[in-house]
């Protein structure tokens, strides 16, 4: 499943990123901040009422922003 | 400074991951002596100051953009790298390092520490905001993290100033050679970098408590999807009000001071051209430009006090959203916020986008943002033209129009950007990905300090080019002598140029005069005001007399639809010159600024002429 699909709040394990779904500069930015295969993260917030996009995760003791249709091209498992 | 002293002053640079808290430490370590510039050939600001070594040996200190990795993702991250692998035409490779780590992030910030640290560049770490890691529950041992890097390792507080002195005394005693061995020393992987980091970071952290960060219950509050919205604009409220009601004062103030000298230099000097040039010309120019100073200083604490908080990128979260919705991120927001104040802090602003592209839009869509400028000759106009009535219970008609204008930019600027995203600046949707920094009390001193800082790089900035501008205009105004009886701004060149334009402007209900207006109003839009005041040939002193005076004109001499006509030519229209400079600064070069100039003069002569149709043929 996909981290869009997961339940906000609770740890999930990326198993795997879809780079090709990525631009490549967004693609280096997530790997930058760490958001990648065998990473753990939480979705803590999600954003405004309707599309509920940007949403925000918590990955060690850090913030990320990013939006709901990069967390569609990050797969993971329950941690 | 001989060229032997200038080989020997050695350079130390600050590198570190984005909110690190690497410009407090910066202000920490050169206090407010600081050198803005931009680096070589790109728009990334470049930071330097000096740093005295407790041996007396002064330094020249770095502050490189806030980089997550040597891969970068970014020009500014590009130029991180560059400088300090010494491959950066122009900037010599730093001798000393300064390593700066968040020590409540050190697992993430151990990943590019390590990147850094297989350089073998004389390093120093500045294990910095160890007090928000205590607030976090963590306690940590500097020395077994000296121990895994094989660097000194010094515990700081930027913003309380603590461990400056040790830090200092380190970056004296650091290596004078780079290690030549490094390359072939370590060389990890990204995975491996991770794994190392891991280990590293835990081995570092005596103890760790399950205490609850502060951040997830602010958050909660501050991004939740209902109240959050309504925080965020509660606040922009406040800073509406605060930028146009709290900076008259003060701007009245200003512009009284340059009336004043200006009144002496006409009471001492001979009248001449050259008394004209200084009152007219260069008085003139200062004032057009001091006279913002106020809002945008204003503005500028709101907007530092926003982003040393770690606020800003909770609004750009919020606002994200409806950003996307034309093809732009939250990170637009800021840039574009500033435009009402002036679209110049705006346009410079715009450099905290990574995404060349957005940050092109955000640019050339920055001028439809009402800036205060316009309000004058809004103010003026409205009053001749619109009755003083109320539409309901306490709204006004006036006032409606006002808000009407404000928003047919933002309308304006929305449909623009949607063009644009579609057409010259096409490409994938841009992405919003970013740290959301944590929540930090910000220390006055550093505000002070950037407060202090971006009120020079506009005045300088903006300065120099309004300056030379309202000087420009000047001589357009001034030649050719007007003879008896006839009319300066009439047989000067400036009216020359309007008789040029005015056909193209008579099809879309402007009289001459308003042509002949438009010419001086490229300085700085409210001169628009004072130029129908010399055209009309009100004659009055005072500014505030000459509106009064221009306003009868108005609401005798032009009808409800040319008076309209003109409002929405203002809405739209590029009517100023420092902010084609400051675009043409930002790009590059002329294309952009070209671009931009005639889509926006194209989009003011069809909202003009569209409103002014319409209201004709409603029999207004």
């Amino acid at each position: 499943m996909t981290l869009d699909g997961f339940e906000s709040g609770r740890s999930a394990r990326i198993t795997g990123v879809d780079w090709a779904a990525l631009a490549e500069d967004e693609g280096k930015r997530l790997k930058a901040l760490g958001v990648d295969e065998g990473a753990e993260v939480a979705i803590v917030h999600r954003g405004v009422f309707g599309t509920r996009d940007p949403l925000a995760l918590r990955l060690g003791n850090m913030t990320i922003a990013i939006r709901r249709a990069h967390a569609r091209a990050i797969s993971v498992e329950a941690a | 400074m001989s060229r032997e002293d200038r080989v020997k002053t050695r350079t130390a640079a600050l590198v570190g991951n984005p909110n690190s808290g690497k410009s407090a430490l910066f202000n920490a370590l050169t206090g407010a002596r600081q050198k803005i510039a931009n680096y070589a050939g790109v728009t990334v600001e470049r930071k330097a100051g000096k740093l005295t070594l407790p041996n007396g040996e002064a330094v020249e200190l770095l502050d490189l953009p806030g980089s997550y990795s040597f891969d970068a993702a970014s020009p500014d991250e590009a130029v991180t790298r560059d400088v300090v692998k010494g491959t950066f035409e122009g900037e010599a490779v730093p001798d000393v390092l300064v390593l700066v780590l968040d020590a409540a992030n050190l697992e993430q910030h151990l990943v590019f520490a390590q990147e850094v640290l297989e350089l073998g560049r004389p390093t120093v770490v500045a294990l910095n905001m160890v007090d928000l890691a205590e607030r976090d529950g963590l306690t940590l041992d500097p020395a077994a993290l000296s121990e895994a890097l094989g660097v000194p390792v010094i515990p700081t507080v930027a913003v309380r100033r603590r461990g400056i002195a040790e830090l200092n005394a380190a970056i004296a005693e650091a290596e004078t050679h780079a290690d030549e061995e490094a390359h072939t020393r370590w060389h990890l992987t990204l995975p491996e970098r991770r794994l190392s980091a891991k280990h590293i970071a835990k081995a570092a952290i005596l103890s760790k408590s399950t205490r609850h960060t502060i951040e997830n219950g602010v958050d909660r509050i501050l991004l939740n999807p209902w109240i959050g919205p309504i925080i965020l604009f509660g606040l922009l409220f406040v800073i509406f009000q605060a930028v146009f009601a709290w900076a008259t004062p003060f701007a009245d103030a200003l512009e009284g001071g340059v009336g004043i000298v200006s009144q002496a230099v006409t009471d001492t000097m001979a009248p001449g051209l050259v008394r004209d040039f200084l009152t007219e010309g260069v008085l003139a120019g200062v004032g057009s430009v001091v006279v913002f100073l106020p809002q945008i200083i204003i503005l500028f604490a709101f907007i530092l006090v926003m982003e040393a908080s770690g606020y800003m990128a909770r609004a750009a979260f919020l606002m994200d959203r409806l950003m996307a919705g034309v093809g732009l991120s939250g990170k637009s927001f800021i840039p574009l916020l500033s435009s009402f104040a002036c679209a110049i802090p705006g346009i410079m602003a715009t450099r905290s986008i990574a995404d060349p592209k957005d940050r092109l839009t955000t640019i050339l869509i920055a001028p439809l943002m009402t800036c205060s400028a316009r309000l004058p000759v809004y103010a003026v106009i409205i009053a001749a033209v619109i009755p003083q009535s109320t539409v309901g219970p306490g709204v006004g008609l006036q006032g409606l129009v006002l808000f009407a204008l404000y928003v047919a930019g933002i309308i304006g600027a929305m449909v623009v950007a949607l063009v644009l995203r579609s057409t010259v600046t096409k490409g994938a949707a841009s992405g919003f990905i970013m740290e959301l920094p944590r929540y930090q009390l910000p220390r006055i001193k550093d505000l002070a300090i950037g407060l202090w800082q971006r009120a020079w790089v506009f005045l300088r900035r903006a300065g120099t080019i309004i300056f030379v501008a309202t000087i420009a205009l000047w001589v357009l105004l001034s030649f050719p002598k007007a003879g008896e009886g006839e009319s300066q701004l009439d047989s000067s060149y400036a009216g020359a140029v309007a008789d040029a334009i005015h056909p193209v402007l008579e099809p879309i209900g402007f009289n001459r005069e308003m042509s002949l207006a438009l010419v001086p109003a490229m300085a700085a839009r409210e001169v628009a005001v004072s130029a129908l005041a010399t055209t009309y040939a009100v004659d009055a002193e005072d500014e505030d007399l000459a509106a009064e005076g221009v306003t009868a004109k108005i609401a005798a001499l032009w009808s409800l639809p040319t008076a309209l006509a003109f409002l929405a030519w203002f809405v739209f229209a590029p009517q100023c010159l420092s902010t084609i400079a400051v675009a043409r600064r930002e790009t590059n070069g002329w294309k952009w600024p070209i671009v931009m100039v005639a889509y926006l003069f194209a989009l003011a002569w069809l909202a003009a002429g569209a409103t002014y149709w319409i209201a004709v043929s409603l029999g207004l």
